[in-house]
């Protein structure tokens, strides 16, 4: 994660100048778009702004880097690539999907709005994407060149 | 046994060379992170454009042309705001590990990096914020106590704000990253690991994948495959229905045979059966319904121009006219439809949708459709048209 610094240039000095005052300006107006807000609206909006951050990074990262971390140990290594793209796939339209998984929303006596069978669907992606992750697998495998496998075996610094 | 100190916990806080994936780096992040930072863009200005039709600004008209130009950019707000969840998600993996970066040594360092800190909460706090509120919105479940519309519009400045300045931040840093190809870093201790290439890949097919599974509402040929769309497109005379008569409190008044329609210019009123409404010249429009939640769905209107209506009792066929309806509960039970829109012959109290007798659900005994304007203002049941003389 070493990361070199590379230094701005003048021009893009200029630039980050701009950015920043125009960048500061949008925020404020933003700000000023709510001062008539209630207390138990801003409240209520302050919840929400701060979940996300806190689902993310107490939550879901930590969980993702320790799935990543089993994954590397555990899997063999020719499974490791596609499950991992089966994985982000998944996890990510998941995500989308769960405002229509969740059950909520629509109105009453109208079947017009959640008019699908979004949980069927879910179960549907997730077994097609294990297909995937299993086929992708064995066939990358089977391509391999036999004499890179034995040349470097994957147990000596798996990485997640 | 002693307590542990702080140096004992600094000790097993990870650090950022503690996580193993090569495939992070800036090489990964500055392209998702610019694609992410497109479709915010995208997002920001179909928004606006979005707030400007429920409080238009006194500097602006809006035309009724081009007809489906709000169908568009409301598709394109829900479609981008869709395609942007992957990518943020995979953006924030591939700079996890720089949360753990130790807080530099000096008072000004310190304040420095505090206040670029500050910039990414407020980022991916107003980010989350967007994506989430959106996405409810779009199924109508609001677990909160702020008014959606209102929240969503002043938070998306924020989110452009601190979207900018983290891009000022990290100018040289984008610069230099998508400068430098993506290539497969070797790993010569671990062949197997998933490369950088493959997580970019799996964003991009994900972000593509979420657009093409939700995208049915708004693109009525991808409805078949979009498996987690809502509005599906059936309903009464296929059109899906957001408000029904019995949620609105209109299921009876709607069929009452004393209802009547008054059109009302200055202190002239008249009033019609629906009978005497459909002996008037009738015009048929294929004409959008296109809803702030990303639905929308073309339909044949046959009806009476409002601005016919309006000349029975002397109105100018350019005046504002307010439509009010038999609606009862909930938002948005008149709407007021400006001159220029009146004035376009394909602004009409519909009678009948798809050559049949409009469903009570579509707004019987007769609602206003008008080319280029959200769904709510396409008020249903109406019972009166105003004018100022």
């Amino acid at each position: 994660m070493t990361e070199t610094h590379p230094v701005a240039t003048r021009g893009e000095n200029l630039v980050r100048g701009l950015l920043i005052a125009a960048g500061v300006g949008f925020g404020l107006w933003g700000l000023w778009l709510m001062r008539d807000f209630t207390r138990e609206q801003l409240t209520s909006e302050a919840f929400w702004l701060a979940g996300g951050v806190v689902i993310h990074d107490a939550v879901l990262a930590p969980v993702v880097v320790a799935i990543g971390y089993l994954a590397s140990r555990l899997l063999p290594g020719h499974f490791r690539s596609s499950t991992a793209t089966a994985f982000l796939i998944w996890g990510t339209l998941t995500i989308v999907f769960l405002p229509v998984l969740s059950g909520q929303g629509g109105k009453p006596g109208n079947d017009t709005i959640l008019g699908k069978p979004y949980v069927l669907s879910w179960i549907i992606m997730t077994l097609v994407l294990v297909g995937y992750a299993v086929a992708a697998s064995v066939l990358s495998k089977r391509m391999r060149p036999v004499e890179v496998t034995a040349e470097s075996p994957s147990s000596s610094a798996p990485t997640s | 046994m002693r307590l542990p100190t702080v140096e004992d916990i600094e000790r097993r806080i990870p650090r950022p060379e503690d996580f193993e994936s090569r495939a992070r780096g800036s090489a990964l992040t500055a392209r998702v992170g610019s694609a992410l930072g497109i479709a915010f863009a995208i997002c920001f200005l179909t928004g606006m454009w979005s707030h400007f039709q429920y409080s238009t600004p006194g500097w602006l008209t809006i035309s009724p042309n081009p007809t489906q130009l709000y169908r568009w950019t409301q598709g394109l707000h829900i479609v981008s705001g869709t395609a942007a969840i992957p990518l943020l998600l995979v953006k924030l993996w591939s700079v996890f590990p720089r949360l753990f970066i130790r807080p530099p040594k000096g008072p000004r360092a310190l304040l420095i990096e505090a206040l670029e800190r500050g910039s990414i909460a407020a980022l991916m706090g107003s980010s989350f914020f967007m994506l989430a509120s959106g996405t409810l919105n779009i199924i109508g479940w609001y677990p909160w106590e702020f008014s959606f519309r209102r929240t969503h519009e002043a938070v998306a400045w924020v989110a452009i704000g601190s979207l900018l300045v983290h891009i000022a931040i990290k100018l040289p840093v984008i610069r230099q990253a998508l400068g430098a190809p993506v290539g497969h870093e070797d790993h010569p201790l671990d062949p197997d690991a998933p490369s950088r290439r493959t997580v970019m890949q799996g964003a991009f097919v994900a972000s593509g994948l979420a657009v093409l599974l939700t995208a049915g509402q708004s693109v009525p040929w991808l409805s078949r495959i979009s498996a987690f769309s809502v509005r599906p497109g059936d309903g009464p005379q296929d059109l899906p229905v957001n408000r029904t008569a019995k949620g609105a409190g209109a299921d009876k008044t709607a069929v009452d045979p004393a209802w009547r329609l008054e059109v009302t210019v200055g202190d002239q009123t008249m009033s019609l059966t629906r009978d005497q409404l459909l002996a008037m010249p009738q015009s048929t429009h294929r004409l959008p319904i296109s809803c702030v939640e990303g639905w929308s769905r073309s339909a044949s209107w046959t009806g009476v121009p409002v601005r016919d209506l309006l000349a029975l009792v002397g109105g100018s066929p350019d005046s504002d006219v307010v439509v009010r309806s038999l609606q009862t509960k909930g938002a948005f039970a008149s709407s007021i439809v400006v001159g220029n829109v009146v004035k376009d012959e394909r602004t009409m109290l519909a009678l009948k949708l798809n050559g049949e007798t409009l469903d009570i659900d579509h707004g019987y005994p007769c609602r206003l459709i008008t080319p280029n304007r959200p769904g709510v203002f396409q008020t249903k049941w109406v019972n009166r048209l105003e004018a100022k003389a």
